[in-house]
C-alpha cells in the first residue's frame, strides 16, 4: 500500500492521470478519521494534507476559502475567534470510530457530507459548500461554484462533491459559507419521555415560533436510565429568553421542561453528536422522515438494539447486532436509508456501508461518477456493490 | 440580439406533421397545440427580447405521458424544451424552431401537506405562492420568494434554483427542496432525494436543482416548509452615498445579524420608485437601505435597535422604523415597484443579475457609472445587499436602431466586471441563453467540459433544452475521450512526494 503525497495541483493531476492510464486505483485521504467506514480494502492512498491552510477569510463577506487538507479544528478555531461558525456543525468522526479527535480535515468533512445536530434547521455540508477546486479522475484540474454566497452560474457541482466520499474528484480547495455564531445558546430538557411523546414534542417545537435550532432525544436505555429530550434555542439574548418562554406552554400537553446547566447541555449534545452512549461494535445511522422514526425503532426493538434520535427524529443512531437486512428493510419500509457507520471488519466485508438505491438511480449515479472518473481511479472498493468500473 | 441559437434541423422540420400526430397519440384532445396563432403565447419567456415560436406545444397531464413523450422524442432524435410558467429572465424556456415545447402547466395539484414533518409534496406546475397558500392555515410557509412568485412555478424554481429577497437567511430553492421525481430524456422515471434529509448516494438532486431544464423534466417536488415568522419589521435607512450604506451592511453582518432581507437602491432607482409610488423615500440621499428582520417580537425589537445604532454609526441621514404592518409594506412598495418604476424612465429596460463580493460594491458602482457614460445609456441599481446580488437595470429604447445591441453589450460588460472582482455572472436568474456566451469569462474550458460531461450522463444525445447554458455544444463522445499524456510516466516509483 503506497501513499502518494502530492504537494501541488500539477503533481496531483500527474498522479491521478498516471493511475488512470495504468489502471491503478487511489483512495483520496485527508486525516483518515473516517477510514474505518466502508469495506476493508488494500489500496494506494492519495494523501491530501499538503493542500492545507487558509486561503481567504473575510468575516463580513461570510465566506471562507481553505485548502481541503486543512484540519477541521483549525478552521473551527479561526471562525470562532471571529464570532462565526460553520453552521452545519461538522464533527470529527475519530472518537466515534475508536480513534482520537483532531485528524479530520475540512475536505473529508465535506466529502462525507458530515453535519451535526443543527443540520435539521441549518442544512448540511452541501448547503454551505459554495465553491471548490478539484482534480477529476481524468487528472484534470477544474473549478466549480464560486467564492460568493449567492450563485447559480452553471451546474451546482459543489452539491455533487459534498457527500461523494471522494469518488468523483480530489478536492484541493473548498469555499464555505460561514455564519454568525449565536451569542447565547440555551438548552431546555424534558426528562423521562417515551419515544413517541418525545418525537411529538420535538415536531411541535420545530413547527413553532420558538425557532428551535436543534432537537434530540436520548431514550432511557441510552442515558443512564432516564430519557432526556433536548431542545436548543440560540440567538441574541432577548430573543432566546422570549423563545424559551414560549416552549413550556406550547408543550404543556407533552412534558415539563427545565433549563439545562451549560455543562450538562454540552455533555448531552456531545453524546448525541458522537452517539457515544451507543458503544456497541455495530452502529448504524438511519435517515428518515421524523414521523416514521418511532415505527422504525419499535419494529427493530425485539432485535436487541439501542438507539437515540437527532434532527428531531430525522436521524436515528441505532446500535446492536440486529441483522443488516432487518435494519435496511425497516429503514426502506419507512422511506428512509440506513448507513453502516461502525462495524467489525468481517461485517464490513459483507454489508455495503451505503444503503442501496433503486436500480435506475444507481445506474445514473454510476454514469455521473464516470463523467468525472472514466477509468474508475477513485473506485477503491469501499462501497460494496457499487464499483464495477467499466 | 447577439445570441445565436443552434441551426434548426431541416429533417426534423420536414417531419412536423408526423411529430404532431405522434404527440396526439400520447396526449389526446387539446393537449397538443400546433396551429401557428396558438403557438404565439409560447414564443418567449421573461426575456422578451428573444422570440421563437416552437414547432409544437404539448401539455401532458400525467407522468406516464411525460415519459412517453420524452421516450418517443428520444427515439426519434427530436429536441425538447421544458417550460413551467415561462417567467425565466434568462431565456431558459425560449423555444427552438425544431423542438417540442413541453409545458408542465397542467401539473397543478398539491399532493400532500405534512405539517408534522414540515414538508409538502406538489406537482411542478403549482406556483411558488400557491405552496404557501396550501400550508399557511397551520401557520407555515414556503420560504424562497422570487419576485415573480404569484406566477412562477415550483418546477421552474427547481430548474433555476430561484432565490428571492429573503434568501440570505432562508436559502435558495436548493436549500429548501427534499426530493423530486424526474423523467430522463429517454423516458425513465427516477426519484432523487425523498422525504428525509441527506439520502444515500451521490447528491444528484443537488445538481438537478439549478440545471435549467437540461438534465430532466421534474414531475413532482417535495419541499420543506417553515413556521411563518411571528412578526416582521423593517427599517428604512438613507445614506449620503453607497459607500456608507455598504459599510453599514458589512457592520450589521459583522455584528452577527442576518436580516431576513437587506435591499439597497441607488439614487436613480430611489427617484424612479418614489415618482412611481410616492411612499416617502428620501430624495436627498445617495443610497437607500431597507433592512427587514423577522421572528418573535422580542427579537425584532432588539435587532431593530441594533441596526439603528449601526446605521447611525455609519452616517445614516434618514432612519425610519416601521411601526405597523402598513408602514412596513410601504417601505417595500417602492422597492417592489422598482422595475416598473425604472421602466417609466425609458421605453425599455434590461435587468442584469450578477453577484459580487460586497466589499467591492463602491468600486463596481463607480465603474458601472463610467460604462453608463461610455454607452450613453442610463442605469439604475437595486441590490440584494446582504448577499452581494446586483440587479442593474439598463435603460434603452428598442425602437432606436442598435440600442438593444448596445444595452446587451453594456450588460455583458457589467457581468464581466462582476467576474473580474471575484463574483459571478448570475446570482438567481440563471444563465439560459442570456449569459451563455459569457460562461468562458467565468469558467475555463476544462471547467465547462466537466459540467457538460454531467449533462452527458443524463442526456447523452443532447436533446433536452439544447442551446442553453453552454456556449459550445460538444458531442458527448468527444467529451468522454481521455487524453492521456504518455511518454514520460510521472510516477516511476510511487511514494515520490
Amino acid at each position: 500500500m503506497a501513499i502518494l503525497r502530492p504537494t501541488t495541483a500539477q503533481e496531483l493531476c500527474d498522479a491521478v492521470a498516471d493511475a488512470a492510464a495504468s489502471g491503478r486505483r487511489l483512495e483520496i485521504r485527508g486525516g483518515g478519521s473516517k477510514a474505518a467506514i466502508g469495506a476493508p480494502r488494500e489500496i494506494d492512498l492519495l494523501d491530501m494534507r499538503s493542500f492545507a491552510g487558509i486561503v481567504d477569510y473575510d468575516p463580513a463577506e461570510l465566506v471562507l476559502t481553505a485548502g481541503a487538507g486543512t484540519p477541521l479544528a483549525e478552521i473551527e478555531a479561526l471562525v470562532e475567534g471571529e464570532g462565526q461558525m460553520l453552521a452545519f456543525e461538522p464533527f470529527d468522526h475519530g472518537p466515534l470510530l475508536g480513534a482520537t479527535a483532531g485528524a479530520a480535515t475540512i475536505g473529508g468533512v465535506v466529502a462525507a457530507g458530515v453535519a451535526g445536530s443543527r443540520r435539521v434547521t441549518a442544512g448540511s455540508a452541501r448547503d454551505h459548500l459554495l465553491g471548490l477546486q478539484a482534480v477529476s479522475g481524468r487528472g484534470e484540474a477544474f473549478v466549480a461554484g464560486a467564492k460568493v454566497v449567492k450563485n447559480v452560474t452553471g451546474y451546482d457541482l459543489p452539491k455533487l462533491m459534498a457527500g461523494s466520499w471522494g469518488r468523483i474528484a480530489a478536492m484541493t480547495e473548498v469555499t464555505l459559507k460561514v455564519l454568525p455564531r449565536p451569542r447565547v445558546s440555551t438548552t431546555l430538557i424534558a426528562d423521562g419521555l417515551s419515544d413517541r411523546a418525545a418525537l411529538a414534542a420535538m415536531s411541535q417545537a420545530l413547527g413553532s415560533h420558538a425557532e428551535v435550532s436543534a432537537a434530540a432525544h436520548l431514550p432511557a436505555a441510552a442515558n443512564g436510565g432516564t430519557a432526556a429530550t433536548l431542545l436548543r434555542v440560540a440567538g441574541f439574548a432577548p430573543s432566546v429568553e422570549a423563545r424559551c418562554a414560549m416552549l413550556p406552554e406550547l408543550l404543556s400537553g407533552h412534558c415539563l421542561l427545565r433549563r439545562a446547566a451549560p455543562d450538562e447541555a454540552d455533555r448531552l449534545w456531545t453524546a448525541v453528536r458522537d452517539a457515544s452512549p451507543l458503544d456497541e461494535p455495530v452502529l448504524w445511522r438511519v435517515h428518515i422522515q421524523p414521523s416514521h422514526a418511532c415505527g422504525l425503532t419499535e419494529a427493530l426493538a425485539p432485535l436487541d438494539v439501542r438507539w437515540l434520535y437527532d434532527w428531531a427524529g430525522g436521524l436515528v443512531w441505532l446500535a446492536g447486532e440486529a441483522p443488516a437486512d432487518a435494519v435496511r428493510a425497516a429503514a426502506a419500509a419507512a422511506g428512509g436509508q440506513a448507513m453502516l457507520v461502525r462495524a467489525p471488519r468481517e461485517l464490513r466485508a459483507q454489508v455495503p456501508a451505503q444503503h442501496p438505491r433503486a436500480a435506475g438511480v444507481m445506474a445514473l449515479e454510476r454514469r455521473v461518477r464516470r463523467a468525472f472518473d472514466p477509468a474508475g481511479v477513485f473506485e477503491g472498493g469501499r462501497f460494496l456493490g457499487e464499483t464495477d468500473a467499466d | 440580439m447577439s445570441i445565436q441559437m443552434p441551426e434548426p434541423d431541416r429533417s426534423v422540420l420536414a417531419r412536423r406533421d408526423e411529430i404532431v400526430a405522434a404527440l396526439r397519440n400520447i396526449v389526446p384532445g387539446e393537449g397538443v397545440i400546433s396551429a401557428p396563432h396558438e403557438l404565439r403565447p409560447y414564443e418567449s419567456d421573461g426575456l422578451t427580447a428573444y422570440r421563437q415560436p416552437p414547432m409544437v406545444v404539448v401539455l401532458p397531464e400525467t407522468v406516464a405521458q411525460v415519459s412517453a413523450i420524452l421516450a418517443w422524442c428520444h427515439a426519434q432524435g427530436v429536441k425538447v424544451v421544458p417550460r413551467g410558467s415561462g417567467t425565466s429572465l434568462s431565456g431558459g424556456a425560449l423555444p427552438l424552431a425544431d423542438a417540442v415545447l413541453l409545458g408542465l402547466g397542467k401539473f397543478n395539484r398539491v399532493i400532500e401537506v405534512n405539517h408534522a414533518d414540515r414538508l409538502a409534496v406538489v406537482q411542478p406546475g403549482v406556483t411558488n405562492l400557491a405552496i404557501t397558500r396550501a400550508v399557511e392555515d397551520a401557520g407555515f410557509y414556503y420560504a424562497p420568494d422570487p419576485s415573480s412568485q404569484i406566477a412562477c412555478s415550483i418546477g421552474g424554481n427547481v430548474a433555476e434554483n430561484s432565490g428571492g429577497v429573503h434568501c440570505l437567511k432562508y436559502g435558495l430553492t436548493t436549500n429548501n427542496v427534499l426530493g423530486v421525481e424526474l423523467v430522463l430524456m429517454d423516458g425513465e422515471v427516477v426519484r432523487l432525494g425523498g422525504r428525509q434529509l441527506d439520502p444515500a448516494g451521490l447528491d444528484l438532486l443537488g445538481v438537478v436543482v439549478g440545471s435549467e431544464g437540461l438534465l430532466g423534466v421534474v414531475t413532482e417536488v417535495t419541499v420543506r416548509i417553515l413556521p411563518k415568522p411571528q412578526t416582521a419589521r423593517a427599517v428604512l435607512l438613507g445614506f449620503p452615498d453607497p459607500e456608507s450604506a455598504g459599510a453599514c451592511v458589512a457592520q450589521v453582518i459583522a455584528e452577527g445579524i442576518i436580516p431576513a432581507g437587506m435591499e439597497m437602491m441607488d439614487r436613480p432607482a430611489i427617484h424612479a420608485a418614489e415618482a412611481f409610488v410616492q411612499v416617502g423615500y428620501p430624495l436627498d440621499v445617495g443610497a437607500l437601505l431597507i433592512v427587514e428582520v423577522d421572528g418573535p417580537a422580542a427579537e425584532c425589537d432588539h435587532l431593530i435597535e441594533e441596526i439603528a445604532r449601526i446605521a447611525r454609526d455609519n452616517g445614516a441621514t434618514t432612519l425610519r422604523v416601521s411601526t405597523d404592518e402598513q408602514e412596513r409594506l410601504a417601505f417595500w412598495a417602492g422597492r417592489k415597484a422598482a422595475f416598473p418604476a425604472v421602466g417609466r424612465l425609458a421605453p425599455d429596460y434590461y435587468c442584469m443579475d450578477g453577484t459580487i463580493p460586497r466589499r467591492r460594491l463602491p468600486d463596481v458602482l463607480r465603474r458601472m457609472e463610467e460604462m453608463s457614460q461610455r454607452y450613453g445609456l442610463g442605469v439604475a441599481n437595486v441590490f440584494h445587499a446582504g448577499d452581494g446580488n446586483l440587479h442593474p437595470l439598463i435603460l434603452y429604447d428598442a425602437n432606436l436602431p442598435g440600442e438593444l445591441d448596445r444595452a446587451e453589450a453594456f450588460g455583458n460588460d457589467i457581468l464581466r466586471l462582476c467576474v473580474e472582482v471575484g463574483g459571478v455572472l448570475t446570482g438567481e436568474h440563471g444563465v439560459g441563453i442570456e449569459k451563455r456566451d459569457l460562461m468562458p469569462d467565468m469558467f475555463s474550458e476544462a471547467d465547462l467540459k466537466q459540467q457538460q460531461r454531467v449533462k452527458c450522463a443524463f442526456d447523452p444525445d443532447l436533446l433536452l433544452n439544447p442551446g442553453k447554458v453552454f456556449p459550445t455544444l460538444h458531442r458527448c463522445a468527444e467529451l468522454g475521450r481521455m487524453h492521456v499524456h504518455r511518454g514520460q510516466v510521472p510516477f516511476p516509483e510511487l511514494p515520490r512526494f
